[in-house]
Order: C-alpha cells, then structure tokens, then sequence
C-alpha cells in the first residue's frame, strides 16, 4: 500500500482518509496509520499546494543558480549547501554531478533580489568558486503538472 | 429493378441504441462514461517509436501476417505470461485491431449451419461476424447470480451436435466479470468432450483486479483448439492505432491469413513499429494504467453501495454494470433521462443483448475526479427517481 499511497498523495495531498480508504481498498485506521509512520519516518516531509504565481498580481522571480565550491573537508559540501540552504529565499538545493557542484533554486521579489543575494551572500562564501545564475522565463510544468492547460475528451462517441 | 443488397447483410440488426448514442454524440458537455477506450494518451515512448518508423521511411507494407520483430515481440510476451509456446512463423497474426481477428477467425472456420455459442452480454461484434461467417449464433444468457461468469452447467446446457464454436469473451466488455481457474477447467472438460473449438478474445487481459489473468489455452489440450485473441488497444491505450492479433494452431491461422490477405493485406505498419517498442518497454505504462483503474474501480463499487444500486464486484476490464431494474424502466430509457436530466453518458445494457436489460454499462476509463462528478449525479438521479416512485405508491 505504501508506495501506491505516495503516489496519489503526491498528486493531491488534500484528499480525504475516507476516500484514500475506499480506493486503496483497506481500512480507514490503516490509512492514517501509514501517513503517521511516513512522517515520523521523514518520508513524508510536508503537504505543500502548487501555486501558479504567475496568474497573481505578485511579482517573483525564480533562478537556478549553478555553484561551483572547494569543499574544505570529508562534510565539505554538506556544510556549504547548509550555509547556503539556511537563507529563507532558497527553495531548494541539490547536490549534482557533472560541470558543477551545487544547484541552488531561489525565490526573489525581483531581479535586483536575486542578483544581490548572489554578489552578496552567494558569490562571498569563501569556498564558492563561481556561480553562474539563470532566470526562469516561464513555467510550463512543475512537480508532474502541466500549468495553464486545461484537459478535453476527445474521444469520439462509437458503438461499444 | 432488383435488390442490391445481401440478404445476410440485411439480416443482421442494426445497434438497437442507436437514437441514444445519436443524443450522446450531441451533447459535447455531458461527462462521458459511456467510451470503451481508455483515457490514458498512448505511452510517449511508444508514440515515438511511431514518429521514428516515420521519419526513418518505413512507410510500406509489413508482410501480410505482420512484421517479424512484433510476431517474436507477441510470442515472448504470451510466454512470459501465460507460458505458452507459439511459432512466430505460422502460429501468430497481426490484424487490424481484434475486432478484425474475430471476424476473420470466424470465417476461417465456420461452415453453414454450424452453430457459434456466445454468452451475453458481451461485445457486440460475435453475433453479426458469425452470421455474416454463415454460422449460426447461439445465445447464453449469463447471469447476475453468477456474477455473469460462464457456468461449464450452461454450456453443457448449449451444446448440440452442430456446435462448433464457444466464444469466450473474458475480462468482459460491458459487465467487468471475468473467469478464474476453477471456471475454466470446468469449461475446459466440457469443450474437450464435446469436441469444441474456442475463441478466446483476451482484449482486456492486462486490466484484472484479482490475480493475473489465465488464458484457456494455458489449459491440458486447450491450446490446438484455441484461438487467442488479444490486442494493443485497451492494455496500451492505443485504440487508434488499429492493432490486435490472433495466436492459434497453424491449421487454422494459415487460413485466417488468406482471408486477411485479400481483405486486409497487412496492419498498419506505423502502428506495428510502434507495437514492438510497447511490448518490449511498456509494462511500467501498463502497470501505472492498471493501477489507476483498479483505484477508480474500488471508488465506483463503494459509491453504488452507498447508494444501495445493486451491483456485483467486477474484476475486469474497466467496466462496471450496476442493476437499474428497481426503477421500473427499461435500461435505454434510464440512460437517455440520466443523460438529459444529469448529462451523464452510459450505456443501456440492452446494447450488449437482450439479458443485459435491466443493467447500465459504466466505463471508468475516465479520471476520478470525472467520476466523483458523475457519481454525485447519479446519486440524485436515482434520489429523484425513488421519491416519484415512492409517490406513485401512495
């Protein structure tokens, strides 16, 4: 039940213990059993809402920035990612490989923000080599959705 | 001026739902639950497969049984789950979705007068291709208190000295029902004893919810008198690439490819590309397709027990066939107020034959949250229809 269960609470995080029981086919008790055990586990680590922004009159910008770093012992990179991670304004950051080390994702009111937080508080760390920051134009899909399209039935009306 | 017409033709009924699915076709608002096709788009990568067959030029005729490479795809994948052995060469056809390996099946083996058993309800196609094959179709009435399984009593029952061949249309379209073991050994012993050939249409053997699926022929002796039937459209969700095909004995395939031959010449050769690449990359598709059904399925059941409609649990296919004869009007009319009244759209039962009077065929090939709508609907459908009831009572 366990991964069937992430994968719709991954696409809709709201539905209910009832109707997660019914499609599932087990218990109600047992549903709320298993989310308990997930988050307890760090499983489950929130219940977040895909929000649109741009379809709001509020302003923010989101970049990926990539960060090339010196890690400076055996937890170099853990410790740069959580200098960079503790900044509210980041979203996320990922370890990667390839060309450079670190992807940070960063929210900002405005491009004036973000370049700021890059020049000052980014690029100034002293294991960080270069940064290379890229602004995102637009969304078309985020987490597995496609923004702004709403689905139609095509299918045709044929004798079963 | 004399008639232009075959007069097996002309004998054949025309759908007897046809000014209900003319409404249905109108009305573009109403949800849908009356499509027997699944709501998924076809896996991309198998699409892209197509695209590259394109763009690669392969746009000529594959052989007329079909491209080599599906024909080895098509046997590795019987093997794999049913552990039957077939010869790409000579034991497999690839036909223009399996409606065509029923039809060309038939006429490669009926002879006039010989008589075709054909349990209902169940897809339309078998009766009009055995009649047009020159056979004569033989109906069994399955029943609700059997789940609409096939008894080995009914067919025993069926059984006269001209019959020839048992059509055995499991996972079933429109009821959901579909044959275990046990049913199948009974049904096995009395078709080898009475000297039967089976035509076994698996079109929805990927789509069970109770165990994996048995093909009859898996069984001692089934297989030289077998035809097994199965296709891309619903496992996939490829119903527009027009792709099935036929496994059987070489005796009768070499046959049914003459009849393909000069009717058909081959499948599409797009869509065969693009079938070599679902069977050999698609099961994780089939499985997530599989799974949202069987969610969407367990919804469906719970919500007609809620409303106390009187329904079997089906483990197949993704129909589901709730009984609608408390309401005291035939299922065409259910259909058509349901479909004007709430613009919902489901299939009379009577569509699937006369048995299936009384029962409503609803497709979940549609997402929950359609569903849930149709659902609500249904609900105060039938709330409404009990209240006039109630007050014609009194």
């Amino acid at each position: 039940m366990r991964e069937e269960l992430l994968a719709i609470i991954e696409k809709n995080s709201r539905i209910d213990l009832k109707e997660l029981a019914v499609i599932l086919g087990v218990e109600e008790i047992d549903v709320a059993n298993e989310l308990a055990a997930l988050e307890a586990e760090g499983i489950i680590c929130g219940y977040h809402t895909l929000i649109d922004w741009e379809k709001t009159s509020l302003e923010k910008v989101t970049a990926l920035i990539e960060v090339r770093v010196t890690p400076k012992s055996v937890h170099g990179y853990d410790d740069v990612a959580r200098r960079i991670y503790n900044y509210p304004e980041v979203n996320s950051v990922y370890l990667i490989s390839g060309g450079y080390d670190l992807m940070v994702i960063l929210e900002g009111k405005s491009l004036r923000a973000i370049s700021s937080f890059v020049s000052e508080k980014l690029a100034t760390l002293d294991t960080v080599l270069s940064t290379a920051t890229h602004f995102i134009l637009k969304k078309y899909k985020d987490h597995g959705t496609v923004l702004s399209v709403s689905p139609t039935d095509e299918r045709e009306m044929i004798t079963p | 001026m004399r008639s232009p017409l075959s007069e097996a033709c002309v004998q054949i009924k025309p759908s007897g739902i046809r000014k209900f699915f003319d409404i249905a076709s109108e009305m573009k608002d109403a949800i849908s639950l009356g499509v027997g096709e699944p709501d998924f788009d076809t896996p991309q990568h198998v699409r892209e497969e197509g695209i590259h067959s394109l763009e690669m030029g392969k746009t000529f005729y594959t052989s007329n049984s079909g491209l080599k490479e599906l024909k080895t795809e098509i046997c590795n994948y019987i093997e794999r789950s049913q552990g039957l052995h077939y010869d790409p060469n000579g034991e497999v056809l690839v036909t223009v979705g399996g409606s065509e390996a029923i039809d060309i099946a038939m006429r490669a083996m009926l002879n006039p007068g010989d008589e075709v058993l054909i349990p209902q309800p169940s897809f339309v196609s078998y009766e009009p291709c055995a009649i047009l094959a020159g056979g004569k179709p033989v109906i069994i009435e399955l029943r609700a208190e059997d789940e609409f399984r096939l008894t080995a009593e009914q067919l025993r029952a069926a059984v006269t000295d001209k019959t020839k061949l048992l059509v055995l249309p499991f996972p079933n379209n429109p009821t959901g029902a579909i044959l275990e073991k046990a049913d199948l050994e009974a049904i096995a012993e009395v078709v080898l004893e009475k000297d039967l050939y089976v035509l076994s249409d698996e079109i929805y053997s990927e789509l069970t919810y109770k165990g994996k699926h048995i093909s009859i022929a898996s069984l001692p002796g089934m297989q030289e008198r077998t035809i097994l039937i199965n296709g891309f459209s619903k496992s996939y969700a490829m119903t527009g690439w027009r792709l099935g095909y036929a496994c059987g004995p070489g005796l009768i395939l070499t046959q049914m490819t003459k009849v393909h031959q000069f009717a058909i010449m081959c499948a599409p050769t797009t869509s065969q590309y693009a079938a070599v690449d679902a069977l050999r990359n698609g099961d994780d598709d089939v499985k997530m397709m599989r799974t949202a059904y069987n969610q969407r399925r367990r919804f469906l059941v719970n919500a007609f027990r809620k409303m106390g409609l009187d329904c079997f649990e089906p483990y197949g296919a993704f129909y589901i066939f709730p009984c609608i004869k408390e309401f005291g009007m035939t299922s065409e009319e259910f259909a058509t107020r349901f479909l004007e009244e709430e613009r919902v759209a489901a299939v009379p039962g009577s569509a699937f034959g006369d048995c299936g009077e009384g029962y409503l065929r609803i497709s979940y090939a549609s997402s929950l949250d359609n569903l849930k709508i149709a659902m609500s609907r249904l609900e105060r459908f039938i709330g409404k229809l009990r209240t006039q009831q109630a007050g014609k009572a009194e």
